[in-house]
């Protein structure tokens, strides 16, 4: 698999609540749920991401409140992938869940700046910089995980 | 080779003899918590196509999030909730004002030593205090959980702190929990397991305990575990007459890493905005005017907390500048805070009681935070945002703390307060 993208880059621990507040997890509707995504961290995230976009952070991304709507509300506006340079553990939980692209990666945060174009290969494991010319080698996830997402998440796969 | 404690409580519950850390193993769940989130459970568990729960005996549902509910949509939520635990079987559900999930778990007994216990809510790291492996999860492995009693984990790597020295006055597990996330970090727990130990601990009250194996989630502990003792013992004894099994860690257990922490010397500390490893001693922040204090939450809403504050507050009024929440953890705690008196106080001194459950904590409800305004609490998070506007700020700090504060309309040091 391999998910293209521009980098929006943002700091560390970047925790639930600002993925998504609080006190909009009562909506159902998922749209209007998730054009509050990323709100109380960047207010022009809404209108300055575009579909397919990459998320980079650094340590501990998603920290804080179990809350797996962080994770759907990030899938829902269709980023395709979150870099980070570690992830809080629910988190990372829910992202393999939900099916939402996690890698961990500490070299490429530092050097991926904002709105670099990017490619991940997951196949090959690498995140390729095309803007830098830069490659990183990432760790493919442990198989455990990678059957949870080949089988478009845990539901799927208990089911 | 010696086990810690997590790794002997998932070997009692998964089909390996012994595991160690780093290794993924699937594992028969004890007990099953949820909270208002159960609408999210319940849908994703349609999914699946399971008619029935594993087990209702196994699950608790507890309203505490939004309750009573704040909006028709939160109501219609809590009515699907109570219509699905009524199809489900599940007879240990808890309404709204009964409580905070993690005070009614120990309080009616379902929490004791050596059991495996996942909640749908982060600070299930809290049943740690009574020697239990308890285990924060999103909705969808929830959802999984209900279905087949079962959970894949990876068995942590355990850390271990060894306190020693003696608190002084005015000093609480508050401030040792805040202590050590202040000089570890936010994440340095992340995907591992924590053991305490020390005099201070094992002299420690429950309320205490479960303060720590509450708050240690935020330097992201998996569980956070006090070996159980024969406080906890007394404790579960007088809640339920089911028998337990207790683990304590080999000598020869393999630590990823031991921490020495000396809280002698330590002074009420201070989580400052935005983040909870951002650390203070109450010195550097005295005079910081504030406009709300809360008291209450999963952290610290319990009876000892409240005594604090009332021993604090008594015969005195809080600053007119100054909103005080109190917010007891449950509807016992509350009962008993009227017998002792705890409840007439607040009310004389100028608080405002709010129902059992969360209460403003993650800025639903009952005393949300507008624009600029400064808060100071004793619940677990100051993020960005977090209980109301996104330009107001919380500070974190132990019940004396807060209490003082909303004395003077300031951060202020409980030391010196004149009980």
């Amino acid at each position: 698999m391999i998910i293209k993208g521009r980098a929006l880059k943002y700091g560390d621990d970047i925790n639930t609540d600002v993925i998504i507040p609080g006190r909009y997890l009562e909506i159902t509707d998922s749209d209007e749920l998730s054009s509050h995504c990323m709100e109380d961290l960047d207010s022009k995230f809404f209108y300055k991401y575009k579909k397919g976009d990459i998320i980079i952070a650094g340590k501990n991304f998603g920290c804080g409140s179990s809350r797996e709507q962080a994770v759907i509300c990030l899938k829902q506006i269709g980023i395709g992938a979150v870099i980070a340079k570690s992830f809080s553990r629910i988190f990372y939980r829910n992202a393999i869940n939900q099916g939402l692209i996690i890698v961990e990666s500490f070299e490429a945060v530092d050097f991926i700046q904002n709105m670099d174009e990017l490619e991940i290969n997951l196949d090959d494991s690498y995140i390729f910089n095309k803007t830098k010319n830069q490659y990183f080698k990432i760790n493919p996830l442990p198989a455990f995980m990678q059957n949870i997402i080949n089988h478009g998440g845990l539901i799927n796969t208990i089911k | 080779m010696g086990q810690t404690i997590s790794e002997k409580i998932l070997s009692n519950h998964s089909d390996h003899k012994k595991v160690y850390s780093n290794e993924f193993i699937d594992v028969k769940v004890d007990l099953a918590m949820s909270h208002d989130n159960t609408f999210l459970v319940s849908s994703i568990f349609s999914k699946i196509g399971k008619k029935k729960v594993w087990n209702p005996k196994k699950i608790v549902i507890v309203l505490d999030h939004r309750s009573p509910a704040n909006t028709s949509i939160s109501a219609e939520k809590h009515k699907i909730i109570r219509d699905f635990v009524r199809t489900q079987k599940i007879s240990n559900f808890y309404d709204i004002g009964e409580g905070i999930c993690h005070q009614i778990l120990p309080e009616n007994g379902f929490v004791r030593p050596g059991m495996i216990i996942v909640g749908s809510d982060s600070h299930t790291t809290t049943y740690g205090a009574f020697g239990a492996f308890g285990t924060g999860i999103g909705a969808t492995d929830m959802a999984a959980v209900w279905a087949t009693g079962k959970i894949w984990l990876r068995v942590p790597e355990t850390i271990r702190f060894d306190l020693y020295g003696n608190l002084s006055q005015f000093v609480y597990a508050k401030d040792i929990i805040l202590y050590i996330i202040g000089k570890i970090g936010s994440d340095v727990a992340n995907y591992l397991a924590c053991e305490f130990y020390g005099d201070i601990i094992h002299n420690m009250s429950v309320d205490g305990r479960m303060c720590i194996s509450n708050q240690a989630m935020e330097m992201g502990a998996k569980v956070a575990i006090i070996p159980s003792d024969e406080i906890t013992s007394k404790y579960i004894q007088s809640k339920t007459n089911k028998k337990f099994d207790e683990f304590c860690s080999d000598k020869d257990a393999d630590y990823k890493k031991i921490f020495n922490f000396d809280i002698s010397e330590i002074e009420p500390q201070i989580a400052c905005p935005n983040k909870v490893d951002n650390i203070q001693p109450i010195s550097n922040l005295i005079g910081k005017k504030i406009d709300q204090a809360v008291l209450g939450s999963c952290t610290n809403g319990r009876l000892e907390d409240l005594a604090i504050s009332a021993k604090i507050l008594k015969n005195k009024t809080i600053s007119k500048n100054v909103r005080m929440i109190v917010v007891p953890a449950s509807r016992q705690i509350y009962l008993k805070s009227i017998d002792r008196g705890y409840i007439k106080i607040f009310l004389e001194s100028g608080a405002t009681i709010i129902n059992p459950g969360c209460g403003p904590c993650l800025g639903l409800h009952q005393g949300v935070l507008a624009e600029n305004e400064v808060a100071i609490s004793t619940t677990n998070r100051n993020f960005k945002g977090r209980m109301g506007s996104v330009n107001s700020k919380i500070y974190l700090a132990s019940p004396a703390t807060i209490s003082a504060s909303a004395l003077k309309g300031e951060i202020t040091d409980p030391r010196e307060v004149k009980l």
